[in-house]
């Protein structure tokens, strides 16, 4: 085969695209659980449903507009966004209350329970949407691609999570980081019980952690819809890439989950450019494998006394 | 359509069958005066100890059959159309008098996705319910897990995917069409209307795919004189296909040629079309896409793409019509049905037909008399059992549209012949 420099030009500008769309998705998965696993320790092996809640809320948004408002129809998916979270962060807020507060103590316990839970979710996705995917419609004006020169064009829907993903990455810094309630939220996962002693309602603080967990999750699912399928097992699709970017960035670190879903994504990107899908894969997790076995702590991780 | 030529199946096969049927004959010839001595309530219903001499779950006024799909877990998604279809050829053969007399009644079971647990199951279904017949499965590892079973306790399976070949069981009626039936029509036609040489193919790190991928890689070089650009797997359940479209726009091929399946499809054709891959200009032939699929990834995102399989929900004919029509009064408005779902409705009824035809519900007697057995009302039209236990059906290739049908384009002018171990193509 020959190429032209110009295209091989133009490909390489659209495979560094490609590797920055993956690498959104990556760190969007991953925010929700760098907060609930990360931040508190609890092993969410739900946290793909609670995303596709996000994503079948999307879709009932969706429904409503094309019956109600047609005319906003246009800007429905900002709306579906915001129930997205609503939905899923509610939910996870009766999940924290009714379930997880009960094993704090017992990490390993969560694992279990949150994998029942999550057959459960499935289940009731099954019984209540069908069996079958959903296909969710988007406003005429997210599809496509903007042609930037003649052989090179931006896919819209990448630039829409781009965005998003700043914006939510942004969002989650300045909560933990620079907000009172962000201190407290750290002050309880460092020490619980001096955290209770100078006054933090410790138990609401986790309730509502792990519910903005899983808000996130929820927009997180939402966005996804534009890319991936909606139907009761899609939430399996994600699991493990979001546990494998959160636990190689070290679980603790918000710029690791960063730096670990930079690196995780241009590795895979570029692997999946020159060899095939399935060995790109296998690469990328032996890569991921063998570092962990150097730096088993995640690429970063907060100096703690123990 | 030339493979009739190119592959000649197995001459052997066929004779071996022959001798089955002629043996089974003397059999046949004795039921009715057994029957008359049985004293039969009905007239023309022959007597349950003449129809069933091996102890199945057959009673003077029903027959038990087995439904085993999976309704739970993540294969639900594909296998729900077939246990729909399944239980409205069951009612029709109801409402027409059911076979030899006697009502079909089903016991439905749930391989949850699990293949162990299909084979338990079809376990249940053989020694515990004594069904006469299993119409089941879907995926090939659940069909492989069952075929020991099926094997041992001398049951029937029919089977309803389109699937990889290579494969031949006494106890099992392969409904939906193997490879070469299903490929080799529709690179044919590609080939000849859009000329095309070059192809990209694309497919789920699977048996089904990679099998498939053979056979076209096979036919497009060894036949078309064309060239295979690419060949790429991605893991089941993959949802990020940006850089291979990179490498698609980058190798232009004239023809993408696409076995993804499950989630990964959806996210696969969205991400097409996002990279501004326009299907009306790029040709994008598929075997794994069926109207159930376009439900998950929208219309919008896979028009202009082309599929190859042998049913479409669209098809304009009196059989089709009606079997659309009584679907959907069953199943609602909005159901659809896939390539699939209509082969899995083809069960029961060549069930039916074989067991009128043997005159008994021995499953010896029934796999004897299946080759031959001739279907008209099938709604792809015309079928017949082969005696390599599939069937001869015509291919045809479907333009998907916004709507989320499709628009056939091509059918070939005759029956294929199904050719589950095709010489020149492993």
């Amino acid at each position: 085969m020959d190429y032209s420099l110009g295209d091989l030009g133009s490909i390489f500008v659209m495979q560094a695209f490609s590797g920055l769309i993956l690498f959104s998705i990556f760190v969007l998965m991953a925010l929700g659980l760098a907060i609930i696993f990360g931040q508190m320790g609890v092993i969410n092996m739900a946290h793909g449903e609670f995303m596709i809640l996000g994503a079948y809320m999307t879709y009932l948004t969706s429904l409503v507009f094309q019956a109600y408002l047609p005319s906003l129809y246009p800007i429905y998916f900002f709306v579906a966004m915001a129930v997205a979270f609503l939905a899923s962060g509610a939910l996870g807020l009766f999940v924290e209350w009714s379930l997880i507060r009960f094993l704090y103590k017992r990490p390993l316990d969560t694992l279990l329970a949150t994998w029942g839970l999550s057959l459960i979710l499935q289940q009731s996705y099954r019984s209540i949407f069908g069996a079958r995917e959903v296909g969710v419609d988007l406003p005429q004006w997210m599809m496509g691609s903007l042609p930037v020169t003649g052989s090179i064009e931006v896919q819209i829907n990448g630039l829409f999570v781009m965005g998003l993903t700043i914006v939510i990455t942004l969002a989650v810094y300045l909560l933990l980081y620079r907000s009172a309630w962000g201190k407290q939220v750290r002050a309880v996962m460092q020490n619980r019980v001096m955290a209770g002693a100078v006054g933090i309602n410790t138990e609401k603080t986790d309730r509502y952690t792990f519910g903005l967990g899983c808000g996130i999750a929820g927009i997180a699912g939402s966005a996804f819809t534009m890319i991936g399928s909606t139907g009761p097992t899609s939430g399996q699709l994600y699991i493990v890439d979001t546990f494998l970017v959160v636990v190689f960035g070290g679980a603790q670190s918000l710029f690791g989950v960063i730096a670990s879903a930079f690196t995780i994504s241009q590795t895979q990107s570029t692997l999946e450019f020159f060899l095939s899908g399935s060995m790109a894969k296998v690469l990328t997790l032996l890569g991921v494998v063998i570092i962990l076995m150097i730096r088993p702590q995640g690429l970063f991780t907060i100096k703690v006394r123990r | 359509m030339s493979s009739n030529d190119d592959h000649p199946n197995g001459r052997s096969v066929s004779r071996r069958k022959a001798l089955q049927v002629l043996s089974a004959l003397p059999a046949a010839t004795l039921l009715p005066s057994v029957g008359m001595f049985a004293g039969s309530a009905f007239a023309e219903t022959p007597a349950t100890s003449a129809v069933n001499t091996t102890g199945l779950a057959v009673t003077d006024t029903d027959v038990t059959v087995g439904i085993l799909h999976s309704i739970t877990g993540t294969m639900a998604i594909s296998e729900t159309g077939s246990v729909e279809a399944e239980k409205l050829a069951i009612d029709q053969i109801n409402a027409a008098g059911g076979v030899l007399g006697r009502k079909i009644k089903y016991v439905q079971e749930d391989g949850a996705s699990d293949w162990p647990t299909f084979a338990e199951k079809a376990k249940k279904l053989l020694v515990n319910d004594k069904c006469a017949a299993v119409m089941g499965c879907w995926t090939s590892a659940s069909r492989k897990a069952v075929l020991p079973v099926f094997e041992q306790y001398n049951g029937i399976l029919y089977y309803p995917t389109f699937y990889e070949g290579l494969e031949q069981s006494k106890n099992v009626i392969y409904t939906g069409q193997e490879a070469t039936q299903q490929i080799i029509a529709g690179l044919d036609w590609v080939n000849k209307t859009k000329g095309a040489k070059s192809f990209y193919l694309i497919g789920s790190d699977y048996i089904w795919p990679r099998t498939s991928n053979k056979i076209a890689r096979k036919h497009i070089e060894n036949h078309l004189q064309g060239k295979v650009v690419g060949e790429e797997y991605f893991p089941l359940g993959h949802t990020q296909f940006n850089s291979v479209i990179n490498k698609i726009k980058l190798t232009r091929p004239d023809v993408i040629y696409a076995i993804v399946v499950g989630g990964s499809n959806v996210a696969f054709y969205k991400q097409l079309k996002a990279a501004g891959i326009n299907l009306s200009k790029q040709t994008l032939l598929t075997i794994s896409v069926t109207e159930d699929e376009i439900l998950g990834i929208g219309g919008e995102n896979i028009a202009g793409a082309f599929a190859c399989m042998k049913y479409f929900q669209s098809l304009d004919n009196p059989n089709n019509q009606k079997f659309v029509a009584a679907f959907k009064k069953a199943y609602g408005e909005k159901a659809v049905i896939g390539d699939v779902t209509q082969a899995a409705y083809l069960g029961p009824w060549l069930w039916k037909l074989s067991v009128e035809k043997a005159g008994s519900f021995d499953v010896d007697k029934v796999v004897a008399a299946s080759p031959g057995i001739e279907f008209k009302d099938a709604p792809e039209g015309y079928v017949r059992i082969h005696p390599n236990h599939h069937l001869w059906s015509r291919t045809r290739v479907g333009k998907a549209q916004v709507n989320g049908q499709f628009e056939v384009v091509y059918e070939t002018p005759d029956l294929v012949e199904p050719n589950p171990f095709p010489k020149g193509y492993q």
